[in-house]
């Protein structure tokens, strides 16, 4: 009731200058309003970051080829041929965690259609490969288990390839020469992007069964990688684990010297790409904030002029009895209304721009009501902190001087 | 001291023993720089319940100095003051606010009204720091405008009303606390003759029908006369304090001065 007589003042006080409040309303407008628009950016690059691991399975595992050290010469990634196929129908068979495996071989090829030529990736690996890694067809079907089976000449390719290769014609049923060998192709992959992680064109490759490579192509008995799916992203470091001890094993590496493998955790990855993008979302917060305290800034330099303009009537007001604490809270008060109203109107402006950006530049932004309420604490206790100092100084006012203040 | 009150008041209205202000020896001293002023040089005053004085003076006499320390705006460097048997000069700021808030009327010079805020509520300010609830709030100011003839002007703000209705409504202001004690200084300092003479009007019926105790500051000889008590300040001393028995009657006065229409 008390308080609302003192706010009904403090409107009062404001509206007496309306430009004057607009204008220093506008800083905490502007803060409020990039605070909320900057931390909904961050938040909608957070989650678009968390949809492209979700969807490239953040319970996946990576198991590679690795180095070797040959008499004091150590060789890079993928040079060892240790890595083989019977080591992940063990790990499918030894590796509680582990619900699914696909193997991997492979190396760069031209693949020719018609006049046209393209440099892609070539893998040969099984049917879950595609399961596995979630990834669909947009058309066509993966090759089959039999198609393995019968190392049969088929290709599953990747959007990049169809679009470079085939253009408007429909690749599915048509043939492309791969070291002049003719493969069918039976599918195309649905687009998956850059790999949020290593920002590498996902789709542009080709996919083959691993028996038709190894015989028929590179005449490699080794394998490049194998592809796991862990049966949840929390199992994923117990397969880590697991895998880790079995291949060590199978691969009889003794303890103390290095591995001859790696295996990377994408759940790993998936918690840095996490964590570099919510650094992302700190860094525009942090940097819309100083917008904010430029505005909390304006309003202690508008409260300070008001308080000297108001010397007389505080100098009333102290005669007829306000104490200290009223007259600091009466002019406490206006400067948490400014900055109250102000950081209303802020949403609106912030949420606006938000949907600005999203429509227009077509990012995605998101707008959490943890980030309006943040704000509206925010410009509060801007207007506390930067009003405390004027209303103190109006309070400490002697009340003689200030009545013969003109 | 006590029996010149009584005189003053009349046919014993009050108990003659109720002391309202008792001041002993003040000294008020400013630093002003390298320089000492010393603006009060032991004064002692007592004025009784119900009483109407006059304080006079040139101006740095230190009649201001001493009028702010009994308003208790200001407090005295030595000296006591006891106000309604309350010793003040040990009080806090805010004892002194609250003080200020319901025992104390102000009236100044400037009649010092809200700017943009009507006569109602600039009437109500002082029921705001007194924690007075807003409809009894309204219910006293209404009254309090009354008194001063101005209830038909409550809605009005101070740029529509005349300076001798602004000086009312800072009269109404003052009294709507219910004080046993009006403050005024130089209520008149800014207005015309007439209209000068209609606040003394004011203050002495004020004075005579509800026993208001008044302390006016003024230099105006013709304003002074008005009051039944004069004290004369000079240099930070109480020259003479005496009784006006030919005390002049405002609404007498008011019947021999020409009307605005004349």
């Amino acid at each position: 009731m008390e308080l609302m007589a003192v706010v009904r003042i403090a409107l009062r006080a404001l509206a007496r200058n309306k430009m004057r409040s607009i204008l220093t309303m506008l800083g905490i407008i502007i803060g409020v309003g990039a605070v909320i628009a900057m931390v909904g950016l961050g938040q909608g690059a957070q989650q678009q970051v968390q949809a492209q691991i979700a969807a490239m399975g953040s319970n996946l595992l990576f198991v590679g080829s690795g180095t070797v050290n040959r008499g004091g010469l150590r060789t890079g990634w993928g040079s060892t041929k240790t890595l083989v196929y019977q080591d992940m129908t063990s790990i499918l068979r030894e590796c509680p965690a582990v619900v699914a495996a696909a193997p991997g071989a492979g190396s760069s090829a031209q693949v020719v259609f018609g006049n046209d030529n393209w440099s892609t990736r070539l893998t040969g690996t099984e049917p879950q490969y595609f399961d596995i890694r979630n990834w669909p067809m947009a058309s066509g079907s993966v090759f089959s288990q039999s198609d393995v089976d019968t190392v049969a000449n088929v290709a599953v390719i990747g959007e990049s390839v169809r679009k470079n290769l085939f253009g408007a014609v429909n690749p599915v049923g048509q043939t492309v020469r791969i070291n002049n060998i003719p493969f069918k192709v039976v599918g195309v992959l649905v687009a998956k992007g850059s790999s949020a992680t290593m920002g590498q064109d996902q789709d542009d490759a080709i996919f083959i069964p691993l028996t038709t490579l190894q015989k028929k192509l590179s005449g490699q008995d080794w394998l490049n990688f194998i592809m796991v799916s862990a049966q949840s992203r929390d199992a994923s470091y117990a397969a880590q684990e697991q895998i880790t001890g079995l291949l060590r094993d199978r691969h009889r590496i003794r303890p103390g010297t290095d591995d001859d493998f790696f295996v990377r955790n994408l759940a790993d990855m998936a918690d840095l790409a996490d964590q570099s993008s919510r650094v992302f979302t700190l860094l525009l917060a942090s940097i819309a904030s100083v917008s904010l305290l430029v505005g909390g800034i304006g309003i202690m330099n508008i409260m300070l002029v008001s308080v000297t303009e108001r010397t007389r009537e505080i100098g009333i007001r102290m005669a007829i009895g306000a104490t200290e604490a009223d007259v600091q809270r009466q002019f406490l008060i206006e400067a948490v209304v400014l900055s109250l109203i102000g950081g209303a109107i802020g949403i609106i402006f912030g949420v606006g721009s938000s949907l600005i950006i999203t429509n227009v530049l077509g990012w995605p932004v998101l707008v959490s009501p943890l980030a309006i309420v943040t704000a509206v604490v925010f410009s509060a206790a801007v207007g506390i902190f930067f009003g405390f100092y004027p209303a103190r100084k109006a309070a400490g006012l002697d009340p003689i001087e200030a009545l013969r203040y003109e | 001291m006590a029996t010149a009150a009584q005189i003053a008041q009349g046919a014993g209205v009050m108990p003659p023993d109720s002391i309202v202000f008792r001041v002993e020896d003040i000294h008020k001293y400013y630093e002003l720089g390298e320089t000492r002023v010393h603006a009060l040089r032991g004064v002692s005053l007592e004025v009784a319940r119900g009483e109407f004085v006059a304080v006079m003076g040139a101006s740095g006499s230190g009649k201001s100095t001493f009028m702010n320390i009994l308003g208790c705006l200001d407090k005295p460097s030595s000296g006591h003051y006891w106000l309604e048997g309350t010793d003040v000069s040990g009080l806090s700021k805010k004892e002194l606010a609250a003080i200020r808030n319901r025992r104390i009327g102000f009236v100044f010079q400037g009649f010092n009204l809200l700017s943009r805020t009507t006569a109602l509520e600039n009437t109500e300010l002082p029921t705001f720091y007194a924690h007075i609830d807003k409809q009894e709030a309204d219910a006293r100011a209404l009254a309090a405008l009354e008194m001063v003839g101005l209830a038909d002007r409550a809605g009005h703000f101070p740029s529509q009303l005349s300076g001798g209705q602004q000086q009312r409504v800072a009269i109404a202001r003052a009294l709507v606390n219910r004080p046993a004690i009006l403050l005024a200084d130089e209520p008149t300092g800014n207005l015309d003759s007439r209209t000068a003479v209609e606040i003394m009007d004011i203050l002495q019926r004020l004075n005579e029908e509800r026993g208001l105790t008044i302390v006016l500051v003024t230099h105006e000889h013709d304003i002074a006369q008005f009051a039944r008590r004069a004290v004369i300040f000079r240099d930070g001393r109480i020259r003479r304090d005496e009784q006006t028995p030919d005390a002049l009657r405002a609404s007498e006065v008011l019947k021999t001065l020409p009307t605005l229409e004349d």
